[in-house]
């Protein structure tokens, strides 16, 4: 049971720690670079195991980090050398840093313990075996303590420069303008990404990273248009998935990190087809209502231009409507409804006529028109 | 070389990846130009439940079965991007990123799945994450090449449409070319290029074998017709250069050797491909600089000369030209003009006008003049 607490602290330390950047990738629209920097870091890890035998102390972390950011270092020197575009650069770019780090791990498998599947899959059943200790005192899981840390530090980042971020995301040229940096700010950002990478890698793995980053805030997005609330809303969005995955995954004993990507992508889906307001159904709904509010307008229109003419005698029988307007039955039958309910017209003699209520809609209507 | 053909495993690894070479690279060039290089990256990810997802449905392993599902998969992969980016909230990179992770999370948990059931074991299944060229048995490359081929000879077909659409898509709707259509086509293109890379590359890696031969290839040519053929030689250049290098040391995995062998094309090309490479622009800007400052003393000097009751050939000062010229160390400048004819050396460091010289410096001075039109 302690173990299954630990895991599932851990996972939320990391799902919010990779929620709060992945909200500024998703609005910056660059959301692949998680996924080009989660690829590259594995170079760093590996050259880190190299030196140091393993992931233990913050430099070596950090040390994995920056191979991270000389990815996006990389891919700036080809975009600005104007030879390729920034799509096909980032696609150049991580696949060498990763090539060589598996074949630096297939190389020396004997002097290196690191499992490439582990560091893309991501082993978070065994984050409670890694103790952190001091003085013989046990101080709890080190995956625990490192997304502490690496939360907190994106959560001082983020208070610190809130207002800068806010400005550069939305309108970066006002922000150069205003002597806001974007390019250190870019950089800062994007340091942490990395650092998040690698401190989320043991948990989620690398290429999961990516789900954690950039599902929550895509999904906020679709719910919200203030930047306080999409922030919160990816983080609890982040979380949910991550402890709902990792309860499916114990269930079903499946790959941990596996089932919280899928979970994210549920949220994703089922937000997509039913948000208030942006969903998919909602769209829907509101085209449809638009369609036949039209509809309403033109089926007025026409009895207007009719009324008191001698064709009025056919022009205004129901089923005319059909004919004449190229609806469908059961949509004449509604857009009449609805006329007939709002008390725009009324049914005489299988005529309709025009009541003073829809001889205003029409006349309005037409002026709009 | 003849002993190194004989080994059947080799020969059949190789005619494997020259056909994967080959196709990747002339798709890739489409996605490249159409600034889709991405979609590849997450398209390879996409395909993998679906074949975990054929096993599990089939119970087969046949490398047939398994790609038809990776296809399936990878379709529907980009049926969800599209669905994604027609709202307006979802841009394309989050699309992009969501399915590559989603999809890729959703095949792990199938995999693990599917490993639990009696029999099944893990090694047919996860040679897709990273490639195993090894694994290619005459059957596959036979079905590599049964892909291929056909797909070609479509791109070949649609050749024209295709281009207008890489190029210039909204002229092309407005010619009344069935753009959707056409953009579909390509698109199942790419997803085929992508499925016969999995069992060699993998899913991770498949990316680069599209972008790779094909950035290599922008950098030689501006016709398309040529891009693609030299993006399909590069990208089975690579694809050899990998299965040489993996075979001719213990433990170095083919796939990653191969995008190694990919990528050392693109530097190449960065570097020295005529007109836009980087030697070449610093080579050309070099020259530009240098026929700048040549004109700038030219022209400096006949306006001293002026100065002196018009007599062109008055010598001036090195030190002189120099303090007019604060941008560039002159004496490089005055040896090269010196050669052309344009300048003489006169007693000690000073030096003069030739006739040439201050007819193009007086021609130049007209053009410079001239108020701009």
């Amino acid at each position: 049971m302690q173990a299954h607490l630990e895991i599932l602290a851990i996972a939320a330390v990391i799902a919010v720690a990779c929620a709060l950047p992945g909200t500024l990738l998703v609005l910056r629209r660059m959301a692949l670079l998680s996924d080009a920097i989660s690829h590259s870091i594995l170079l760093g890890i590996v050259l880190a195991f190299f030196a140091q035998g393993g992931l233990d102390s913050p430099l070596v972390i950090l040390g994995a980090a920056a191979s991270g950011v000389l990815m996006v270092v990389l891919v700036e020197f080809l975009v600005r050398s104007r030879l390729v575009r920034e799509d096909a650069a980032i696609g150049l770019v991580f696949p060498v840093l990763f090539s060589i780090a598996v074949i630096l791990v297939s190389r020396h498998t004997g002097s290196i313990h690191l499992d490439v599947d582990a560091v893309l899959l991501g082993e978070l059943a065994f984050a409670p075996f890694d103790r952190l200790e001091a003085g013989g005192a046990d101080l709890g899981p080190r995956g625990l303590w490192i997304g502490t840390g690496i939360l907190a530090l994106n959560l001082a980042f983020l208070g610190l420069c809130y207002k800068e971020l806010k400005l550069s995301t939305f309108d970066a040229g006002l922000a150069a303008v205003l002597g806001f940096m974007p390019g250190v700010l870019h950089y800062g950002l994007l340091s942490l990404v990395s650092l998040t990478c690698v401190g989320a890698f043991d948990a989620v793995g690398s290429i999961l990273v990516v789900a954690l980053m950039i599902a929550p805030p895509a999904t906020a997005r679709l719910l919200t248009e203030r930047l306080g609330l999409l922030f919160a809303l990816s983080a609890a969005l982040a979380v949910a998935g991550a402890l709902l995955g990792y309860g499916l995954a114990v269930f079903l004993d499946l790959n941990i990190a596996g089932s919280m990507a899928t979970v994210l992508g549920l949220f994703f889906a089922l937000t997509w087809l039913a948000a208030p307001r942006e969903g998919w159904l909602a769209r829907r709904a509101l085209r449809r209502a638009q369609t036949r509010r039209l509809a309403g307008d033109l089926l007025v229109i026409h009895l207007l231009q009719h009324e008191g003419s001698p064709t009025e005698r056919r022009e205004a029988r129901v089923i005319h409507m059909q004919e004449h307007l190229g609806w469908s039955p059961e949509f004449a039958r509604g857009v009449l409804a609805d006329a007939l309910e709002e008390g725009h017209v009324t049914r005489m003699d299988g005529l309709l006529h025009l009541k003073p209520e829809g001889r205003q809609r029409a006349e309005k209507a037409l002026v709009h028109i | 070389m003849s002993s190194f053909l004989q080994d059947y495993t080799l020969r059949m690894v190789l005619g494997g990846v020259l056909a994967l070479g080959i196709f990747s690279g002339a798709l890739g060039s489409f996605a490249v130009l159409r600034r889709q290089s991405l979609l590849g990256d997450a398209l390879s990810h996409a395909a993998l439940p679906g074949i975990v997802l054929a096993f599990l449905l089939s119970g087969s392993r046949a490398t047939g079965v398994l790609l038809l599902g990776a296809a399936i998969a990878g379709w529907l992969g980009t049926l969800a991007i599209r669905a994604m980016v027609r709202g307006r909230l979802t841009r394309e990179d989050s699309a992009l990123g969501i399915v590559l992770s989603v999809f890729f999370g959703l095949g792990l948990v199938l995999l693990t799945w599917a490993q639990r059931l009696p029999g099944a074991g893990k090694a047919g299944l996860d040679k897709f994450l990273f490639g195993q060229a090894a694994t290619l048995v005459r059957s596959d490359v036979l079905l590599m090449c049964a892909i291929a081929l056909p797909s070609l000879l479509l791109l070949v077909l649609f050749w024209k449409e295709l281009k207008l659409l890489t190029f210039d898509a909204a002229y092309a709707r407005a010619l009344g070319l069935p753009v959707e259509r056409v953009e579909a086509l390509l698109t199942l293109l790419l997803v085929l290029a992508i499925v016969i890379g999995l069992q060699t590359v993998g899913v991770v890696l498949m990316s680069a074998m599209l972008i790779a031969p094909a950035a290599a290839a922008r950098q030689w040519t501006d016709r398309l017709s040529r891009m693609v053929a030299l993006a399909a030689l590069a990208g089975a250049l690579s694809g050899a250069g990998g299965v040489l290098l993996s075979s001719s040391a213990p433990r170095w995995p083919t796939g990653p050797a191969i995008v190694l062998c990919a990528s050392l094309l693109v530097v190449a090309s960065l570097l020295f491909a005529p007109h836009r490479g980087i030697l070449w622009s610093w080579l050309r800007f070099r020259r530009n600089r240098r026929r700048l400052d040549e004109d700038l003393v030219l022209y400096h000097m006949l306006q001293m000369a002026q100065h002196h009751a018009g007599r062109l050939d008055h010598p001036h000062a090195r030190r002189v030209i120099q303090s007019m010229t604060p941008r560039a160390d002159v004496r490089p400048v005055l040896h090269s003009l010196e050669q052309a004819g344009w300048v003489r050396r006169r007693e000690g460091d000073s030096w003069s006008l030739t006739s040439d010289g201050a007819e193009r410096a007086l021609s130049h001075r007209a053009e410079r003049e001239r108020p701009p039109s």
